[in-house]
């Protein structure tokens, strides 16, 4: 029986598919199971364990590593501001406090609607429009209090749908193509390639 | 395989001034231990990958640059390598560590089990200054956590230095703990789904530099200035692992890994471990229950057993034994829980004084001992660094948990091949290059594919439900074994309980007679079983390994004796027969016909029929050497005194000879041992006096140095006076002149036995039975350990999941299980290892773990007189 | 006055909207590159690169073809690109990716050509999730176009690429914890030696690691020859890169440069890059090259834009980000914020980096919001010296990776310029400024 719904669960199969090696699959995966939940369960991450040959204790070793993954529930939007040396120079903080008002709820909490959880983050790269927020890891530009709350007000009403998915979903362009070759072939042209260069270079020694 | 000796190169490199020289490819640290110079560290464990992230172990090297800061647990000993260890850089750098391991480090000495043995505290004073300059807040969380049933977490004093966290993935192979978070956060954690239940969990609490990680049963138990030290063996299963126990008060208190070479490499398992608390047991427990402990001789009268004095118990149990009509309806099984010195004074009373030959220090459940002793010996070093091993034989992580860590490493490697053949799947099966599995009856007919040509495999393909491997796996298999067997270690055991020996046997011998350079290592698990049987109790050999056929009768020969009235006496020796033979109802019948006189440390389900029970020492309280699978002798130590009336069986059989007005010769452990060398050639006396790892029968190759004991890496254990120490050649010499015992040993010839028993496949409803084992059983160990008892199973049916389908019926349900003897309905569960056509039971578990007694279940269907046992499986 | 003579290397398209669009890079000799380089031998290639003296334009600045030639001896390998751009105020390989993500396709074949790797990984930080999609879509564009996958333009060399996202950690950009993160692990850097990726890489394997900005470079260096690349700039800084302006300047944003030509002072304050500070204030500080470079003073100003220049002057260049301090901005609120940062951020693998910044971090928050003391000034000096010992520039580091010894770059510079700030600090016990 897998967690993971159907189609998640082929697109899963798929990364694995796709590596060199199963682990490496793990943050894509990692992220899959994200997208389902909205948040990394443990029966979530016992199957990414399961898929990646590794054990559900390494899976949340790994997972509670990066940022981008929340083990426990969050809102559907997680707004993110940024207050490192740009955005600080430029009112980030400001600018965080001021969300705290306006969403009800403390840096890393959750509104009380269950919609919006705010984050504090580090950089962003994105400096020159400041201070950066994010929604749900798309940039949304709105650097004045004013601007963001609108932004709120547009995401509570579902205005800002088809340009922020909810949050866990990341990548919405699927891989179409691969190699129109099996690995087997790539591999021997590759050996192809390396006896000839190898047969170049002795003759060059000569 | 290769000797390493030759292959080494040196290097020359100077340390602080001095010319060292050093291996090729040591690293740093190791190097400069060695030769005296102590660099401090907290992550590196010289018996795990370094990983240098501690920083503690810092040094100047000479580069193109200059000296730079580099860490001496992570680079390799070079050439020419200029090396300063006590720099003020160097220093500076130490300090520096320190104060920055410290700063968010708890207050908690006074109430850390660690104090007093921490190698934070003890590097603190060699390095760090006196005072802290961190006057934040220090980090807080909630503490201790139970990461597992046994291990509890104190987050504040983990100095995130990861050796529990390799320990666990890299030598146990249970990676359920691993670091979780970023930066000053970073905690060990289990999965919620999956808690930190290794049966090695307890070795990460050794290791641990600090108090982060202590063990349930010992927390607050004892300070490490008030204990006492005695190095001595583990008796728990028959690997004989290095230990430390320490005592306070005359009370056991702790048991610690020591560092051997040869045997374990510094680790235990939680069995070995946690154990000592049964020592003790437990008073509240009935009679019938493995936790008590027997303390006082008892006299069955009107029905009950009362407590008498040692006169009239002794009296007592030689009025039964001349009660017999001839010394041949006298038996004795059992011998494992004894020592070597015990072993041979009952041996010696029995065929001396009584004249019987029916003693057998095993329950129906082992190998031939002629067959053991007849087979080429590997040590455990052998079968871990050979290219091939054999595993013909039970779940090790089960029975032998230490050898599985010792051959896990080599497999991981990939310097060792496995090729399995098991019955019901293994820790191994993952890691085996082949698997060849069997079913109950098959094993000689694999054997046979292997040793010859492929034609058993239509036999095999023959079974209702096909073949279980292919003629490729074959091939590969014969590929890795080779030709004469040269750098192939058999390791050989019996898989399956519910089967005869005979199968397995056959296997055995035509292995050895096909592979002639192979050596072999048994897995006769039981504490001293393989000492015991050394010391001649088994009809067959006479004490030193010495092949003397006579007409005495096995276990189980001695057990149908007694249903028929040939036997009318049973001595016990040890153990408790209720709970070791598997055939219940045969040993049910057996104790109700005969009289019964229990020797015995403690009390068991077999005491319901005993007659006279004499209540022996076991364990840390007793003086003696063992043996164990290697056939290394090593020193029983005791370190508390004998509790209540308990004697050891030196005493008591010396005592009984009495009775007949015989004197053995043997007054206490130490003499035995000696007249054991003397008479016989075997190394007690050696190995008594040796305070090293003990002799290896035979083989004075077998004997390594001891390692320099490393304090960090092992802390608790008192290494004054067990560092650096060589080896005493006077002591092995004389082992190695005395080969008498070796002279006699059995050939492959003597053995008796069928190497070609026809087994008729099953019809397609058939199912055989595998009864194989668990680490946490109804054994006196686990029962009379309040933390462990918990961890006992309880019994279920394991089953294909393609035979369970078939019948319909889901994982977690139950079933009908019908034998010749009987029906009865259990629970079941699918697992995929278990061969189809097969079903799979633990012996040693219990309906509930709170049953009353220890007797086993399930067993009821087990009939020792087939060579295998049918089942058929129906849904309710 | 700013020299804006150059070419535009990797930023050509700017002007247009749909710069990341297949069709508008056919349109602008998409792919050209790419056949060229399939045209010629891959030694070639790969001589044409060296020639370039093309300088890692990641934050280390190590030269792109010695990288190379390391592994041209190894049988198997891999090419992983670095797009984990996390260095605070850097945001160059974000334009890259989200406005040019075929140029990045485009040089990463051209590379994987030169090095005779099958096998490529684009690893971008998971927040640039609309990057990500362009990427992905890039590579989709390209398989379908024939530029990559198997017998690219039939010239018997075959490529995967696979777009790989982190999930938010800063030190997986360092290469050795990225190869771990691409291994599926928590990003816990390697020690080198011996794991210097060329040796010892993915999976074990001789692997290249290269930034996404030097990548971009590829095909105009294809197409114009590495001589042309080389006569731009000056000494070791060759060619054009991007330079991330932020902070107090009125016109922050990615400015493509040619090397060394211009001086820190025409891209702050030339009106036609930074245009000046905000409200025509005075600069205070400027920190040259992200935030674990030591920072620079208005003396400093006409320091040229090349990286052996600031080099000289016990700084890097780094990842070519420049942040501006002017006469309001309190440097130790700075300070602080940077140090949270990496105390945040550190991986925790290592003693020094894991409690030393966190220990730093509390009492430079102590500093800031109240509770600063006098002995605190030496007190961190020290601790940022048994970080990095000798507080010298290129540090010497007691950690494994350089993360730890980028720590005490911004403490050391605050005080060593700003003592005065400090203890008006002490002195209010708290920030003045507010």
């Amino acid at each position: 029986m897998s967690y993971l719904r159907p189609d998640i669960r082929q697109r899963a199969d798929e990364l694995v598919a796709l590596y060199p090696q199963k682990r490496s699959a793990m943050l894509p995966l990692l992220h899959l199971a994200q997208e389902q939940d909205g948040y990394l369960t443990d029966e979530g991450m016992a199957e990414v364990a399961e898929l990646t040959g590794t054990s559900p204790a390494e899976v949340r070793g790994t997972a509670s590593f990066y940022d981008m993954f929340h083990l426990e529930p969050v809102g559907k939007y997680v707004v993110g501001v940024c207050t490192n040396i740009a955005c600080l120079l430029s009112g980030g903080e400001e600018l965080l406090e001021h969300a705290t008002k306006t969403l009800g709820c403390a840096v890393g909490g959750t509104s009380a609607d269950g919609l919006f959880t705010l984050e504090e983050t580090e950089c962003l790269a994105d400096c020159s429009v400041v201070p950066v927020v994010q929604v749900n890891h798309r940039f949304v530009r709105t650097t004045t209090p004013d601007a963001l709350d609108a932004l709120i007000s547009d995401l509570r009403n579902g205005r800002r749908d088809d340009e922020i998915p909810p949050h866990g979903t990341l990548i919405r362009v699927r891989r179409n193509g691969g190699l129109r070759a099996p690995r087997a072939q790539v591999a021997a042209e590759r050996e192809a390639a390396q006896t000839a260069r190898e047969a170049r270079a002795a003759k060059e020694t000569k | 395989m290769t000797d390493a000796l030759e292959t080494r190169t040196t290097v020359t490199l100077t340390v602080n001034g001095r010319e060292v020289t050093a291996t090729k490819g040591e690293m740093l640290i190791a190097a400069a231990d060695r030769v005296g110079t102590y660099i401090p560290r907290f992550c590196y464990h010289p018996r795990m990958e370094p990983v240098g992230v501690c920083r503690m172990c810092l040094v100047e090297v000479d580069g193109p640059r200059g000296a730079t800061l580099q860490p001496a647990c992570y680079i390799q000993v070079g050439e020419g390598m200029v090396v300063n260890t006590e720099s003020e850089k160097v220093k500076k750098a130490q300090d520096g560590v320190l104060e920055f391991l410290l700063a968010n480090h708890p207050l908690d000495c006074p109430v850390c089990d660690k104090g007093g043995e921490c190698p934070l505290q003890d590097q603190t004073l060699a390095h760090g200054s006196g005072e802290t300059r961190f006057i934040e807040e220090k980090r807080h969380f909630p503490k201790p956590i139970e990461i597992g049933e046994l291990v509890l977490l104190d987050r504040e004093r983990c100095i995130q230095c990861s050796r529990c966290t390799r320990f666990a993935s890299e030598v146990a192979g249970d990676a359920q703990i691993d670091f979780a978070g970023r930066g000053d956060n970073i905690e060990v954690a289990p999965s919620p789904t999956e808690p930190f239940d290794s049966v090695f969990s307890g070795n990460t609490v050794q290791i641990c530099p600090v108090g982060a990680l202590t063990a349930k049963p010992y927390r607050f138990t004892a300070r490490p200035w008030d204990l006492e030290q005695v190095e001595s063996t583990c008796t728990t299963c028959a690997v004989g692992c290095r230990v430390a126990v320490q005592s306070s008060s005359n009370r056991l208190t702790r048991v610690l890994g020591m560092d051997s070479e040869a045997v374990n490499h510094g680790w235990l398992c939680d069995k070995g471990r946690f154990t000592i608390d049964s020592v003790v047991g437990i008073d509240e427990a009935p009679l019938t229950d493995s936790a008590r402990r027997i303390m006082e001789p008892m006299i069955r009268r009107n029905g009950e057993l009362e407590a008498a004095t040692w006169g009239e118990a002794l009296r007592e149990a030689a009025r039964i034994i001349s009660s017999a009509t001839t010394p041949s309806a006298v038996g004795a099984i059992g011998g494992a829980a004894l020592t070597n010195e015990g072993a041979f004074a009952w041996q010696r009373f029995f065929r001396g004084v009584v004249g019987t030959d029916s003693i057998d220090a095993q329950y129906g459940d082992g190998l031939d001992p002629v067959l053991v002793a007849a087979l080429p010996r590997a040590t455990i070093n052998e079968a871990a660094e050979a290219c091939t091993v054999v595993l013909l034989t039970g779940d090790l992580r089960e029975e032998l948990p230490v050898l599985f860590l010792r051959l896990r490493e080599g497999l991981v490697k990939g310097t060792t091949n496995a090729v399995e053949m098991s019955a019901s799947g293994s820790a191994l099966s993952a890691l085996s290059r082949v698997k060849l599995p069997i079913r109950p009856g098959e094993a000689h007919l694999v054997a046979q594919a292997i040793a010859t040509d492929d034609a058993p495999l239509a036999t095999l393909a023959s079974h209702p439900h096909g073949g279980l491997f292919t003629s490729a796996d074959l091939v590969e298999a014969r590929r890795l074994i080779g030709d004469d067997g040269s750098g192939v270690v058999f390791v050989v055991g019996r898989p399956n309980v519910a089967e005869s020996a005979a199968p397995i046997e056959a296997a055995i011998r035509i292995f050895a007679e096909r592979f002639p350079q192979a050596k072999f290592l048994p897995t006769l698990r039981r504490g001293n079983v393989n000492g015991a049987l050394d010391m001649g109790l088994t009809p067959n050999l006479a004490p030193g390994q010495q092949f003397a056929p006579t007409a005495g009768r096995s276990t189980l020969e001695q057990l149908r004796a007694a249903t028929t009235g040939e036997q009318s006496v049973i001595v016990s020796l040890g153990g408790d027969i209720l709970e070791n033979v598997v055939d219940t109802p045969l040993a049910s019948a057996a104790l109700k016909a005969a009289s019964l006189i229990a020797v015995t440390g403690h009390g068991g389900p077999s005491l319901a029929f005993a007659d006279v029970v004499f209540p022996t020492t076991v364990m840390h309280e007793r003086l003696g050497t063992v043996t164990n699978i290697e056939g290394r002798v090593s020193l029983l130590a005791p370190k508390v005194t004998p509790p209540g009336s308990t004697w050891p069986d030196v005493a008591i059989a010396s005592e009984l000879a009495e009775e007949f007005g015989q004197n053995l010769g043997l007054s206490d452990p130490e003499e035995t041992a000696n007249v054991i060398e003397a008479t016989t050639g075997y190394p007690c006396g050696s190995a008594m006096r040796s305070a090293m790892e003990g002799v290896v029968v035979g083989r004075i190759d077998a004997q390594t140095e001891r390692r320099l004991l490393d304090p960090m890496a092992f802390p608790g254990i008192r290494s004054a006076d067990l560092v650096g120490i060589a080896p005493r050649a006077g002591s092995i010499a004389s082992s190695d002149a005395s080969v008498a015992g070796v002279a006699s040993r059995p050939a492959l010839s003597n053995v008796a036995g069928d190497i070609n028993p026809v087994i008729p496949m099953p019809d397609t409803y058939s199912l055989r039975l595998v009864v194989d084992r668990t680490i946490y059983d109804n054994g006196a160990a686990v029962r009379g350990t309040e933390a462990l008892r918990a961890l006992a199973p309880t019994s279920v049916l394991r089953v294909n999941p393609h035979d369970l389908t078939r019948i319909g019926v889901t994982s977690g349900g139950a079933v009908r299980l019908t034998s010749a003897r009987g029906s009865e309905v259990i629970a079941v569960v699918a697992e995929a290892a278990v061969p189809r056509g097969c079903v799979a039971l633990r012996h040693g578990t219990l309906v509930t773990t709170n049953a009353s007694d220890s007797a086993n279940v399930g067993n009821w269907i087990v009939d020792s007189e087939q060579v295998v046992v049918e089942v058929r499986m129906e849904s309710l | 006055m700013a020299v804006l003579t150059a070419p535009k290397i990797v930023s050509s398209r700017s002007e247009y909207t749909d710069s990341h669009s297949m069709s508008r890079y056919l349109a602008t000799d998409g792919f050209t590159a790419l056949r060229k380089a399939l045209s010629m031998h891959p030694e070639a290639v790969a001589t044409e690169v060296d020639s370039a003296s093309l300088l890692g334009r990641g934050g280390a600045g190590f030269p792109a073809g010695r990288k190379w030639s390391m592994l041209r001896k190894a049988p198997v390998s891999y090419l992983v690109v670095n797009g984990d751009e996390s260095e605070p105020a850097t945001f160059k390989d974000h334009y890259l990716i989200e406005r040019e993500p075929h140029q990045l396709v485009e040089g990463v074949t051209i590379a994987a050509y030169a090095l005779q790797v099958s096998q490529a990984f684009i690893y971008i930080r998971g927040e640039f999730a609309l990057g990500l999609e362009r990427l992905q879509q890039a590579v989709n564009d390209a398989y379908e176009h024939g530029a990559l996958g198997s017998d690219i333009f039939g010239s018997g060399f075959s490529l995967d690429i696979i777009v790989h996202p982190g999930a938010g950690a800063y030190i997986c950009g360092e290469e050795t914890a990225l190869i771990e993160a691409l291994e599926g692990k928590r990003g816990f850097p390697r020690i080198k030696p011996p794991y210097f990726p060329a040796a010892i890489g993915l999976y074990g394997q001789p692997t290249v690691v290269n930034n996404v900005e030097t990548m971009a470079n590829m095909p105009w260096i294809v197409n114009n020859g590495g001589a042309a690349f080389a006569a731009l700039g000056q000494g070791r800084s060759t060619g054009t890169r991007l330079f991330a302006l932020s902070g107090r300047v009125k016109n922050p944003g990615v400015y493509e440069l040619e090397m060394v030509k211009n001086t820190f002072r025409d891209i702050i304050f030339d009106p036609a890059l930074g245009g000046g500070i905000i409200g025509d204030k005075k600069i205070k500080a400027f920190i040259p090259g992200g935030v674990s470079a030591p920072w620079f003073t208005p003396e400093q100003l006409d320091i040229p834009l090349g990286l052996d220049e600031v080099a000289e002057q016990a700084s890097m260049l780094g990842s070519g980000s420049i942040v501006v301090l002017d006469e309001d901005s309190c440097v130790v609120r700075a300070a602080w914020r940077i140090t949270k940062f990496f105390s945040r951020e550190s991986c925790g693998q290592c003693t020094p980096c894991r409690e030393g910044s966190g220990w730093l971090e509390r009492i430079m928050y102590r500093m800031e919001h109240g509770g600063g003391r006098r002995e605190d000034l030496d007190l961190l000096l020290d601790l940022c010296d048994n970080i990095a010992p000798g507080l010298s520039w290129p540090p010497q580091q007691t950690t494994i990776c350089v993360l730890g010894p980028s720590i005490p770059s911004s403490i050391h510079s605050a005080i060593t310029n700003f003592r005065d700030d400090f203890i008006a600090h002490v002195d209010h016990n708290g920030c003045p400024h507010d």
